[in-house]
């Protein structure tokens, strides 16, 4: 029998450390709804999306009231449309766009993902037409997300897509007054069973449909470390292993419950400390209890590299199917603490670059100032790529210029996405390194110094 | 399927009773029941078996959680699942 302190443990951790799943998200595999005539194709994708999707919400709110945890958000991400929809006769890929957001709003899930392309190596007729056409779909639509993974281990970087991206990043920004750019993200190594948006797809080695979970918990992970003051690092590490642990389990019952009632066939838990902008769900409060005075503080990095680290220990030891992006997100809008500390300019880009060398992702949820140039937001693309490439792990830029503001202003993003600050960028131009195009080439695999 | 009810909050009279009332009428099975005073607050703590119950789940779980905002309580059922999963090997 479970013992009272377990169990009001785990209603404390519920109620007042904003224990959560954060998402459970269905993939579904486009890869049979291509045709060449328009119509034809968004139909099938329309009807393939709503009737594989036509329960998700319901039996997920039903999982939430009989175990009493909370499931923030329920969504679907489906094949890249790049690859898809490429044989489609279609210039302009916004009807697909339109046909995901139409199918999302029909079985009632708040994101879909999957606007993507793949082109770490370069660029199909198809993934052209989808990147020209996202910053249209971003200003055309409400729930769609797009991603494109630029870089890799294995492949190098595509410097084309970087100089690209840069420039789309920016026409998103100026059609959606900001807005759209955090529905985008730029990754290398981008996975394909992650469940969390806005960087989500049904990557092409996956089953026809399944299941993927993202569980959260940075406010569990801070409750735990206020109890071990002062302690050493062993302590820390052993502490948050173990909270992650338990949320893990969790998040496992949670997945096969929903797999067995979907009929879908469970694929991993994510456990990633996924912050929000609530007070006690941050991020940055875990690392500041470690001991800074401010996230940004020197030795920031050096408790992330810990965070990660031990979160991913607890979860293998919980789950044989831990997967997506496991480890803990650093997204600055999302994150009540990175917000404080961005405004008192105790963070800088800088140092939230260095902190992506030990994340789970990259630079997330940053807002710029709307004068930056397409030539620094590739660059920074660029930069995160290098670390994710050199790194053998995912990194990924989400960043937001916002037209018409300038350092010091807010930008409000709403819900889940939060707010912001704009934070100063370095000046210095980046125009002829951007220009060149071309490929890094993939890093050598020994030598490793 | 067995569930885990829990109470939690200020000590009045007639707790159990008003609890027990709806679980009965609902044709739940107590199973066990412990209740203490911890970390400040009043505690109960039902094991309750639903296999009877002739209500489902959601509507058992707004009933408690209503009679719960009416006496000022945080009253709470959640499949015993979730326990075992967090904090057994």
């Amino acid at each position: 029998m479970i013992t009272t302190n377990e169990i009001l443990d785990t209603i404390e951790m519920i109620s007042q450390q904003h224990l959560d799943i954060r998402t459970i998200t269905m993939g579904i595999s486009l890869r049979d709804c291509g045709r060449e005539d328009l119509r034809e194709c968004c139909g099938r994708i329309y009807d393939k999306i709503t009737k594989s999707a036509e329960n998700l919400v319901r039996v997920g709110e039903d999982i939430e009231r009989e175990f009493g945890i909370p499931i923030v958000n329920k969504r679907i991400s489906v094949t890249p449309i790049a690859i898809a929809c490429e044989c489609c006769d279609t210039e302009s890929f916004v009807p697909f766009a339109e046909t995901l957001d139409r199918a999302a709003k029909e079985v009632g899930v708040n994101f879909i993902g999957g606007f993507s392309a793949l082109v770490q190596k370069g660029f199909t007729a198809g993934d052209r037409r989808l990147i020209d056409s996202i910053p249209e779909a971003l200003r055309a639509t409400e729930r769609v997300c797009s991603s494109v993974n630029v870089a890799s281990t294995r492949a190098g970087i595509n410097m084309d897509a970087v100089a690209l991206m840069g420039r789309i990043i920016k026409r998103t920004a100026d059609l959606t007054d900001g807005q759209g750019c955090a529905k985008l993200v730029v990754f290398a190594n981008a996975v394909e069973d992650n469940p969390f948006m806005a960087g989500a797809f049904h990557g092409v080695g996956e089953p026809e449909r399944v299941i993927n979970v993202g569980v959260s918990g940075p406010g569990v992970v801070h409750s735990a470390l206020q109890k071990v003051k002062g302690q050493p690092f062993d302590v820390v590490a052993e502490t948050i292993k173990k909270t992650a642990f338990r949320v893990t389990r969790m998040g496992e019952l949670v997945a096969q419950e929903a797999s067995r009632r979907l009929g879908a066939p469970f694929g991993i838990v994510d456990l990633s400390l996924a912050p929000t902008p609530a007070v006690g769900d941050s991020v940055a409060d875990i690392l500041e209890e470690m001991g800074l005075e401010s996230v940004g503080a020197p030795g920031t990095t050096a408790a992330l590299a810990l965070l990660n680290d031990a979160v991913k220990k607890g979860g293998v030891m919980a789950s044989s199917n831990v997967g997506g992006l496991s480890g803990a997100f650093i997204p600055v809008s999302e994150d009540a603490g990175m917000i404080r500390a961005a405004a008192a300019g105790r963070l800088t880009i800088e140092k939230l670059e260095a902190m992506t060398c030990v994340c789970s992702v990259g630079l997330d949820m940053i807002a710029l100032p709307g004068d930056t140039d397409e030539a620094t937001i590739a660059a920074i693309i660029a930069d995160e790529s290098a670390i994710g490439m050199i790194n053998q792990k995912t990194t990924a830029v989400r960043v937001i210029p916002v037209p018409g503001k300038g350092v010091g202003d807010r930008v409000d993003f709403g819900g889940l996405l939060g707010s912001a600050p704009i934070m100063p960028v370095n000046r210095c131009s980046a125009r002829e390194f951007v220009a060149r195009g071309g490929r890094i080439p993939a890093p050598i695999n020994s030598l490793k110094n | 399927m067995r569930a885990i009810v829990t109470v939690i909050g200020r000590d009045t009279v007639g707790i159990i009773a008003s609890v027990c009332a709806i679980l009965a009428k609902c044709g739940v099975n107590v199973l066990d029941i412990s209740q203490t005073v911890m970390r400040e607050y009043f505690t109960m703590i039902m094991l309750v078996d639903t296999a009877g119950c002739s209500v489902d789940f959601a509507e058992l779980s707004g009933l408690l959680r209503r009679e719960g905002e009416a006496r000022g309580l945080d009253i709470r059922i959640q499949r015993e699942d979730i326990f075992e999963a967090m904090h057994r090997i």
